[in-house]
């Protein structure tokens, strides 16, 4: 007997139970191995809500204050699991909340799967109660949606949700359900989905392509590598170390590569990008190969794109097809995941060292310890600098935290100071730079990672765009320890001010509430630093202990993040003040 | 290859892409998000069955540069329920659009010379009514164009043009080509040491 027969059979002998929707929504989400949901319920979701309340052992529902507190959650175990991140929403305001999270995921190949409620299909079009075409409002942010408007289409829409989710590039997917769907009954039985004949998800590396570009590496006298988040996505960590160890080729990061490789390896030089580091931006330019790993050549990490690696031979090794040659043409392209092309690539490269050329990083580095790191992190006086702050946090946790940023000038200076050691650990929203990610992300990342230390950095104007959810991590005492980096400013916003509109702070100045009350209002602890001589032992407080904590560090007011690639500037072009 | 020197990549030209889909509702939507993202027009778009049953096909027209087109083709075969996209230029298609020209009667008093213009034109009279009669032309746009600038004289009523249709030079067979999609195994990741 053959396999397809085999196959078929158990189909047929398969059984199916008579369930409602609602109950077989729950039943797929517990068969793809599902074990949180973030959500909020309404009108449009009550059923589905309704059999979640029998499925309570199974299923862990973490209800969010808002419903983009929800879906960034969501967003935030995705990250720290690898695995799609779930969501729930009601019709209209609840899946219109969730967009912005969703664009997020999309922007940043995060796999999502988000479940709306919609009005009754017999009522679709008529502008009924709390009815808005999320199909059509999701459709350019998602990878893939899908309405389901007959209970027989659940198992079929969850599994396709869940396979487009997490295969191949990742990413949000969206299913829509009609109330009536999920009340009605119908003869369930679920099937995973393995396949589908118009999406191929991994394309294989080709030998010609893979042999192409080993004889670049091997000729290459200043070979470069570029990090990007498809490492960490592929699970190609260990074979990115391997491949440039046995190349002695350097490596810098972008923003969302960082914790792919740790901060401290020998070849690793630094943080690319507008706030990233001095010598892996200029070297872009003076590299003669280029190696970009699962990266999409964001302008953040570029700059002026016609003055962008002019001199160099690029090899784009990524995953999705339409990236390659989107913004830098390349000169081999390898269209595969990250891991499988270091895999292709790693017995065909020479083992090498390139010792002038990484001294070359190093010198980069001394001058910008001299001109700015060195100040940012030991000021003798003043007011306490973000970068500090950081940097004891990164020393007192060894650099082991997960660690969740917003966005903003606090997002640029995290990443650049704390020395990450696993990877997985940087969380932030990076593509669509989402101010309010962070607090509900780290609930997320604390859900999905519970051993694991989650310390979140916010600036304090994100703090109050998802403020709220303080609630959430109260009533489901996530312990993630929040750090509120307060410069009475929308610090980034203000510095751009400051060096390219002839400092006219327009509307950045933040008159804030007294966050410490407010957090101990939600039932949470809360500390508060003004002076240097009391960060350490606050710190160490409040790393210490039990459940979330506040931990709330005045910082300087007018500070600036330096270095940086002004936008539409060179990267050669880059600012050390 | 010499078009490519003929023309710089930046230079906006025609291209027309045929899409192969999966015959689901949502497409149009997703596959039109992908030219307004850009700000791009689409100047005809024709849907269609194939000989495939439960495959659909598109035919956009646009104007813009290669670059760019490339770069479109690569994210709407992205899409989940597309098969696959092809961008052709002028030469490498055969393609016709139907237009049809209602012109009135008392222009018919000039009979001969409209009769004379129909045939010339390798068109046709589609009906007579009381007032107005419509004719019909198919061709490339250019040549009912060319039918338009005709028949203006005689008070054209209405004139209406329908999109291209397309058929490429290969010998490509779709369903084949569908099958070969189905047996690809690019659906599982297989880590293999080379």
């Amino acid at each position: 007997m053959n396999t397809s027969t085999l196959a078929v059979e158990k189909k047929i002998t398969k059984k199916t139970t008579r369930i409602k929707g609602s109950d077989a929504v729950l039943q797929c989400l517990i068969a793809e191995g599902v074990t949180t949901i973030f959500g909020y319920p309404g009108g449009a979701i009550m059923p589905i809500y309704d059999a979640l309340y029998h499925y309570q052992d199974k299923l862990n529902h973490i209800l969010t204050r808002h419903e983009q507190g929800a879906v960034h959650a969501a967003q935030g175990m995705a990250r720290v699991t690898g695995k799609a991140g779930v969501c729930f929403a009601t019709s209209g305001p609840g899946a219109t909340n969730l967009i912005t999270g969703i664009a997020d995921a999309q922007i940043d190949s995060t796999p999502l799967v988000c479940i709306t409620g919609q009005v009754p299909s017999h009522l679709l079009g008529t502008d009924a109660f709390q009815e808005t075409d999320v199909m059509g409002i999701s459709m350019p942010v998602t990878k893939w949606n899908y309405q389901v408007t007959r209970a027989e289409e659940i198992p079929y829409a969850i599994a396709r949700a869940f396979y487009i989710a997490n295969t191949g590039r990742p990413g949000p997917v969206l299913i829509d359900i009609t109330k009536d769907a999920q009340f009605a009954e119908f003869d369930f039985t679920y099937d995973k989905c393995e396949k589908i004949r118009s999406y191929h998800p991994y394309p294989e590396a080709l030998p010609l392509d893979l042999e192409a570009a080993a004889n670049l590496i091997n000729e290459a006298k200043k070979p470069y590598i570029l990090v990007g988040q498809g490492v960490q996505l592929s699970g190609a960590e260990n074979e990115l170390i391997r491949f440039a160890e046995k190349t002695g080729i350097p490596m810098a990061a972008t923003l969302m590569g960082l914790s792919g490789i740790p901060t401290s390896h020998p070849l690793y030089v630094g943080y690319l990008g507008m706030h990233g580091n001095y010598g892996p931006n200029i070297k872009t330019n003076e590299c003669d190969v280029l190696i970009a790993i699962g990266m999409r050549f964001d302008d953040r990490v570029t700059g002026d794109l016609d003055r962008y690696a002019k001199q160099a031979k690029v090899i784009h090794i990524e995953i999705d097809p339409s990236e390659i040659d989107k913004n830098v043409k390349t000169t081999v392209a390898i269209n595969s995941d990250a891991k499988q092309a270091l895999l292709g690539l790693l017995p065909l490269v020479n083992v090498s060292t390139h010792k002038d050329w990484i001294d070359e990083f190093h010198q980069c580095d001394k001058i910008e310890h001299d001109k700015v790191i060195d100040a940012e992190l030991y000021p003798d006086s003043g007011e306490i600098k973000m970068a500090e702050v950081i940097n004891r946090i990164s020393e007192v946790t060894n650099g082991d935290a997960i660690v969740v940023t917003d966005v903003g000038q606090h997002q640029m200076v995290a990443n650049r100071y704390y020395k990450f050691r696993k990877s997985l650990s940087c969380i932030t929203s990076g593509g669509l730079g989402t101010m309010g990610f962070a607090l509900p992300a780290a609930m997320g990342a604390k859900v999905g990672q519970p051993e694991r230390t989650v310390i979140t950095v916010i600036g304090d104007g994100g703090f109050q765009m998802t403020i709220q959810e303080l609630g959430t991590i109260r009533q489901s005492d996530l312990a993630v320890k929040i750090l509120i980096l307060n410069n009475n400013f929308l610090g980034m916003v203000r510095q751009w001010q400051q060096l390219f509109f002839e400092k006219r702070y327009s509307f950045t100045e933040l008159d804030n509430p007294d966050f410490q009350m407010i957090t101990r209002g939600y039932g949470i602890k809360a500390q508060k630093v003004e002076k240097r001589e009391n960060l350490d032992q606050a710190i160490h407080d409040w790393l210490h202990s039990e459940g979330p904590a506040l931990l709330e560090v005045v910082v300087e007011q007018e500070g600036n993040v330096f270095p940086m690639v002004p936008s539409g500037a060179s990267v050669a072009e880059i600012r050390l003040d | 290859m010499s078009l490519e020197l003929k023309y710089p990549t930046s230079t906006p030209r025609e291209f027309t892409l045929s899409v192969l889909t999966e015959d689901k509702s949502g497409l149009l939507n997703q596959l039109t998000i992908i030219f307004t993202k850009r700000k791009i027009n689409i100047n005809s778009l024709n849907v269609s069955n194939t000989e495939v049953k439960g495959v659909s096909r598109f035919t956009i027209v646009t104007e813009t540069s290669k670059d760019m087109i490339d770069n479109i083709v690569k994210q709407i075969r992205k899409l989940i329920d597309v098969l696959g996209a092809f961008v052709y230029e002028e030469h490498q298609i055969f393609y016709q659009e139907i237009a049809l020209y209602k012109v009135p009667k008392y222009a018919i008093v000039d009979g001969n010379s409209i009769e004379d213009l129909v045939s010339k034109s390798g068109a046709r009279i589609l009906v007579v009514e009381t007032d107005y009669m419509i004719i019909e032309k198919t061709g490339n746009s250019r040549e009912t164009h060319d039918l338009y600038q005709k028949l203006e004289p005689f008070g054209l009523l209405e004139f209406i043009r329908s999109g291209r249709v397309a058929i490429s030079k290969s010998t490509r067979k779709t369903e084949a080509y569908i099958k070969e999609l189905e047996a690809s195994n690019s659906n599982k990741l297989s880590i293999k040491d080379f």
